[in-house]
């Protein structure tokens, strides 16, 4: 799941500062589950604006152009009149809803991870989306998110006592936390196997897949 | 075994029990620190690391101190490069540059991470890990091609060591981490500061190498550097007599007969560490780290070397 936070009012306030009307989208699926972006929130949003909310909608997926369409299709008069789009979902929903309707978009909400979801409001960065994974090498545990210095062969001398040294030992060392589960999975000896260079050349540009 | 390229791994080859020094660059324009700390430490130790942005504070270059110390103080030098700083393009071209200038001797390290910094905002790059640097080195030392393949004009003349830390815990990971940048080519290694000697026998003993191993020491100024180390290093441990001892002397009214009660203390309690490790472990020297109390590693040194000629 995208994980997604609000911003706080007074800067998406700021933001919208000079518009008058303003038309909110939120998102039915990460943003709704992160509670950043459903009805709930664009009801709170609409009313906190007043009189400037000009129309309201939760896209299902608003990521999705073609859900986008389907979605905001019969509001389009509504969307045409506003000065300004505020969007309750992550980075891509928005530029999705910029690209579809051509508007101003004020980004609501920053986006965070790609998460897993211990529970509403615990939620914890998993997947870099590096493009190159490797987690079975590594106990399941990913190195490139779970170590701050995204090592392939850690731990780093900032381990103590088990713990990693950026936030001040708090975090357990991913590499530890590897050593300990291929162990318990009977591969240790894949532990002390080197891990060789990334291909940065991957992420370097622009994601894109066009497999048709 | 290969020739060396350094006065340093010369001595380790020769089986010598070599000492080793430490230089840290500030945030400065000023030579005139790290070359009068260079002349302090030359005829006590066979070189001197130079350290390269210790934990994430931008400082003077390492590579840029490393050349000017060997210039003019004509001391070795083990040049620190951490993996933090720069990208693959980045450290190709130090270490090129490293080797034209004559520096012989690098030191790879991860690096704190910025956030601890002084610039916590930086982006931290760790495009390589300590790992993939020595492998790296290794291709451009041994076979004369940088990472990618690309052919090198010159020779290389490098040699790189590694870092390890006794006080890891737990030991074994710390252990399978340094075996296995010795696998990747580390020609020495240099350790984490320790002061339980048993800690270091035990690293010394478990590492499965012949690879030269430094034992790292830190003699301390005042007692307050010695609490420092136990309340901000998390891991190490500082024995409480040791601590008391510093405190005690600091107790003197007279700075003179302070300082030289000090001393004693650290070289009384550095000499014994340095001896049982030579004594009863393969350990193949001492690096002397002091963070501007350099007066004090020719002291310690006379007084190992002194009991070991008696």
């Amino acid at each position: 799941m995208i994980i997604t936070k609000s911003k706080p009012k007074e800067v998406f306030l700021r933001s919208l500062e000079g518009f008058e009307r303003v038309f909110i989208v939120g998102c039915g699926t990460c943003a709704t589950l992160c509670q950043t972006g459903g009805e709930e929130e664009v009801d709170a949003v609409a009313n906190l604006l007043g009189k400037r909310t000009c129309g309201k909608i939760v896209v299902e997926t608003p990521c999705d152009i073609r859900v986008l369409r389907r979605d905001l299709s019969p509001h389009l008069d509504v969307v045409d009149a506003a000065d300004v789009i505020l969007a309750l979902c992550c980075g891509s929903g928005a530029q999705a809803i910029g690209e579809f309707t051509g508007k101003i978009v004020i980004p609501g909400l920053d986006t965070l991870f790609v998460g897993e979801t211990e529970r509403i409001g615990r939620f914890y960065e998993r997947c870099r989306a590096c493009g190159d994974c490797i987690i079975h090498e590594t106990g399941g545990i990913c190195p490139i998110v779970r170590c701050a210095k995204g090592l392939l062969n850690g731990p780093c001398g900032g381990m103590a006592n088990g713990k990693c040294e950026a936030g001040g030992h708090v975090r357990d060392c991913a590499w530890v936390m590897i050593y300990k589960r291929l162990e318990e999975q009977g591969i240790v000896e894949r532990f002390k196997e080197i891990r060789k260079v990334r291909d940065r050349s991957k992420k370097a540009e622009p994601q894109e897949l066009r497999m048709r | 075994m290969k020739s060396a390229y350094s006065d340093f791994m010369k001595a380790l080859n020769d089986g010598k029990f070599v000492f080793t020094g430490e230089i840290e660059p500030k945030k400065t324009t000023r030579l005139e620190g790290i070359i009068g700390a260079a002349k302090t430490l030359k005829s006590h130790v066979v070189a001197c690391n130079v350290t390269d942005n210790p934990r994430a504070r931008a400082y003077l270059s390492s590579l840029v101190a490393s050349y000017v110390i060997q210039k003019e103080t004509g001391l070795e030098t083990i040049c620190h490069m951490t993996v933090r700083d720069r990208n693959r393009l980045a450290l190709i071209s130090d270490l090129l540059g490293a080797s034209a200038l004559g520096i012989r001797n690098v030191l790879v390290i991860s690096g704190d991470h910025t956030t601890g910094g002084d610039n916590p905002g930086a982006m931290p790059v760790y495009d390589l890990d300590s790992t993939q640097f020595v492998q790296m080195v290794r291709g451009m030392v041994d076979r004369g091609i940088d990472l990618n393949g690309n052919a090198i004009e010159g020779e290389v003349r490098l040699h790189v060591g590694v870092v390890g830390n006794p006080n890891a815990d737990p030991l074994e990971v710390e252990v399978c981490k340094v075996e296995r940048k010795i696998n990747a080519g580390a020609e020495f290694i240099q350790t984490q500061i320790v002061f339980d000697v048993d800690k270091a026998k035990r690293f010394v003993k478990e590492l499965n190498s012949s690879v030269p191993i430094l034992i790292g020491i830190f003699p301390c100024k005042s007692h307050r550097i010695a609490e420092f180390i136990v309340n901000k290093i998390p891991g190490i441990y500082v024995p409480r007599e040791y601590i008391e001892g510093l405190k005690s002397a600091e107790s003197f009214s007279n700075a003179t007969e302070s300082r030289n009660k000090i001393d004693t203390v650290n070289i009384d309690y550095f000499s014994e560490l340095i001896k049982e490790l030579k004594r009863t472990t393969r350990t193949a020297g001492i690096h002397i780290m002091t963070m501007g109390y350099e007066s004090i590693v020719g002291k310690i040194t006379d007084r190992v070397m002194e009991k070991v000629t008696r």
